[in-house]
């Protein structure tokens, strides 16, 4: 058996699993389709929530983005982790409490105000998108070098599993595929950390591997620092050493950490637990698998790299390896012989370096590159899309209560029934499947870019909003509203500014304290937070009614 | 419910929530970031501390924290609840008694 038979019966296999699944757990009800009926174990929403929440950047592009930014990559790490830390002792507990299904139901009770709850609308929605975007597009390039199909036929596979469970099942369905597609992604992205960590270290657990010394095959001496010996040699940057400066680093952590405390495919995850109690322990389960991703891909990230100069630095080009030739194909290896030596200069100075290296396929291409059985090669496919998936699918049922709950039915048709409520949530995510489709077949142009807008914007929106309505009674309509527009408005455009309107000046001098766009959530978050603190001084209490809200939401119990 | 044990419930939560924010902010922000450079002179194993703690040990120290976290509220909310239970055994006995006396 080849890759090829591999990889058609893993993803045959899993996708059998998670359409089964579906036909399983079909929803009948809103509170169904929205929570799952509140009715999913605690240990099923942490697994589910990893799921949700480690996406196809998470898993395809997170270790190769560290293995080019070395220490610096670090803000991937902490900020997607640390947020867990927030939402669990900030957020999670008492949206549960409150007990509604959506982020705009909570802004839009806790504010007294539709206007509010519009905005919420407005901003789940745009992050939603942004989001869902990349993910068709990562399933998009899994399929295309794997199944060997066109992009375009990858995303429309994509399209029609993903439609087929949300559609059907909903939040129960999207729920029990994400407890599958988390067992299916942790699998295929530890086994072969844990063969290339064997092979190089002798080491089974790569967290521990990432820290020894190399097999005598491989030269000996600690790997980090023959990394840093050999990235030195060939003129890159030292790989433990920091090259960002740092406030940057320090801004970009922080706007990562707000913003996936505000997420709102995250957020809704919480409401899908019995209980408050079920709600803290299930943020914990799911930071504790998260985890385990999380500590595991810098050690890939460390072993990629690693094994990516010894095996194409100084190397003859016609004895590369099949992978190498495959992804050529794809042009996200791309090689240059600039000094016509038919070898493969690989160097820091971009004059004299031939070769170019796409970040996103090093997790795809490690386990090739490290020689590995070719049924790892295919799992690694699988999980590959198992996360592309349960988090398109997370983010396409947070459009559809956006559009169903909160606009149709809290806004402008109150009197619609739950069956024709549940009708225009099905309809609302076949529309979504269908945008989110078409941009991930015809991508924006900087992909990676507009997810970090993403961040930065639900840091800089609903972050502030919900902490605040929770930790400060006084906290009122006038002050969330301005705070909202003001976060959002001043991030996007920033972020437009820099990204869209003049990327030739998008560098360290130009930018506003030395924050670069990825950062300025950040900034965004204490500008929402100021402005909603001061307007809110300025302009009349909340009514009674909702000081008792906030009164209830901060006691345990039902 | 008295409004005094939901006082007292909301003011000791606050406290877990402030002091695991410190240690939040400590091995994120502070080893990982703002003092990572003064830890990378440690080394262990093949690691540089500062740079250990920005990649693995900040991960671990969030694990913690929400593990931490877990556990203390559950003890503050059965404090809460056992609180509450006496007020109500007491309540209802004094509704018990007043029954006795209409009697």
């Amino acid at each position: 058996m080849n890759v090829q038979i591999w990889t058609y019966l893993f993803v045959f296999l899993s996708f059998s699993l998670y359409i089964g699944i579906a036909i399983w757990s079909r929803a009948s009800s809103t509170k169904e389709f929205y929570v799952a009926d509140g009715g999913v174990p605690p240990l099923a929403n942490g697994m589910a929530t990893a799921a949700d929440w480690m996406s196809a950047a998470s898993f395809i592009s997170m270790a190769g983005l560290i293995s080019f930014l070395g220490r610096d990559g670090t803000f991937y790490l902490m900020g997607w982790t640390g947020g867990y830390v927030l939402l669990a002792l900030l957020l999670a507990p008492y949206l549960r409490k409150f007990g509604k299904f959506t982020v705009p139901d909570f802004i839009g009770d806790r504010y007294y105000s539709q206007s509010a709850r519009l905005i919420a609308v407005f901003c789940a929605i745009v992050i939603s998108f942004v989001y869902v975007c990349g993910q068709m597009q990562g399933a998009g390039i899994v399929f295309s070098r794997f199944l060997e199909v066109r992009i375009e036929t990858g995303v429309l596979i994509g399209m029609a599993i993903v439609f087929f469970y949300a559609v059907l099942g909903g939040m129960k369905g999207i729920t029990y595929t994400q407890v599958a597609q988390y067992c299916v992604l942790i699998f295929a992205f530890t086994v072969p950390a844990v063969f290339i960590s064997l092979m190089m270290t002798g080491q089974p657990i790569p967290q521990i591997g990432f820290g020894s010394e190399l097999t005598e095959a491989y030269g000996g001496g600690y790997l980090l620092d023959r990394l840093d010996g050999m990235s030195e040699a060939l003129g890159f940057a030292t790989y433990t050493e920091g090259q960002r400066s740092t406030q940057d680093v320090f801004f970009i952590t922080a706007a990562l950490m707000f913003g996936t405390a505000g997420l709102p495919h995250v957020i809704i995850r919480f409401f899908t637990v019995p209980n408050v109690r079920d709600a803290r322990r299930s943020a914990g389960y799911a930071l504790v698998f998260i985890a385990i991703l999380y500590t595991t891909a810098p050690a890939v990230a460390a072993f990629a790299k690693t094994n990516l100069i010894n095996t194409v630095s100084n190397a003859e080009y016609t004895a590369m390896p099949e992978w190498f030739k495959k992804w050529e194909t794809t042009k996200l290896i791309t090689f240059d012989d600039k000094n016509g030596d038919g070898r493969i200069q690989y160097v820091g100075d971009p004059s004299v370096n031939e070769l170019d290296v796409n970040r996103d396929i090093m997790v795809l291409a490690n386990p090739e590159i490290a020689e590995l059985p070719d049924w790892v090669i295919a799992l690694v496919v699988a999980g590959a899309l198992a996360a592309a998936l349960s988090t398109a699918a997370g983010l396409l049922l947070v459009i559809s209560t956006s559009v169903a709950h909160d606009m149709m039915k809290r806004s402008f048709m109150p009197d619609i029934s739950d069956k024709k409520e549940l009708l225009y949530a099905r309809l609302a995510i076949f529309i979504a499947v269908l945008v989110a489709g078409y941009f991930g077949m015809y991508p924006p142009a900087y992909v990676a870019q507009v997810v970090a807008f993403a961040f930065g914007l639900a840091a800089a929106s609903f972050f502030p909003a919900i902490v605040l309505g929770i930790f400060w009674k006084r906290m009122n309509k006038e002050g969330a509203i301005a705070g909202m527009i003001a976060g959002f408005g001043f991030t996007a455009a920033y972020i437009i500014y820099f990204r869209f309107l003049n990327p030739s000046i998008d560098n360290a001098e130009n930018w506003l304290l030395g924050i670069s766009p990825e950062g300025i959530g950040t900034l965004g978050t204490l500008i929402n937070t100021c402005v909603a603190i001061a307007v809110a001084r300025l302009t009349p209490s909340p009514p009674n009614e909702v000081t008792e809200i906030v009164e209830r939401i901060r006691l345990p119990g039902e | 419910m008295s409004s005094n044990s939901a006082n007292s419930y909301w003011k000791s939560n606050l406290k877990i929530v402030a002091s695991l924010l410190l240690v939040w902010f400590i091995a994120s922000f502070g080893a990982g970031i703002l003092f990572v450079d003064a830890l990378d002179s440690i080394r262990f194993a093949g690691f540089k501390l500062g740079f250990w703690m920005a990649q693995q040990g900040s991960i671990l120290v969030f694990v913690v924290l929400i593990l931490v976290y877990i556990r203390l509220m559950d003890k503050l909310d059965a404090r809460y609840a056992s609180d509450n239970a006496d007020e109500i055994t007491a309540r209802s006995n004094i509704t018990q008694s007043q029954k006795e006396v209409n009697l």
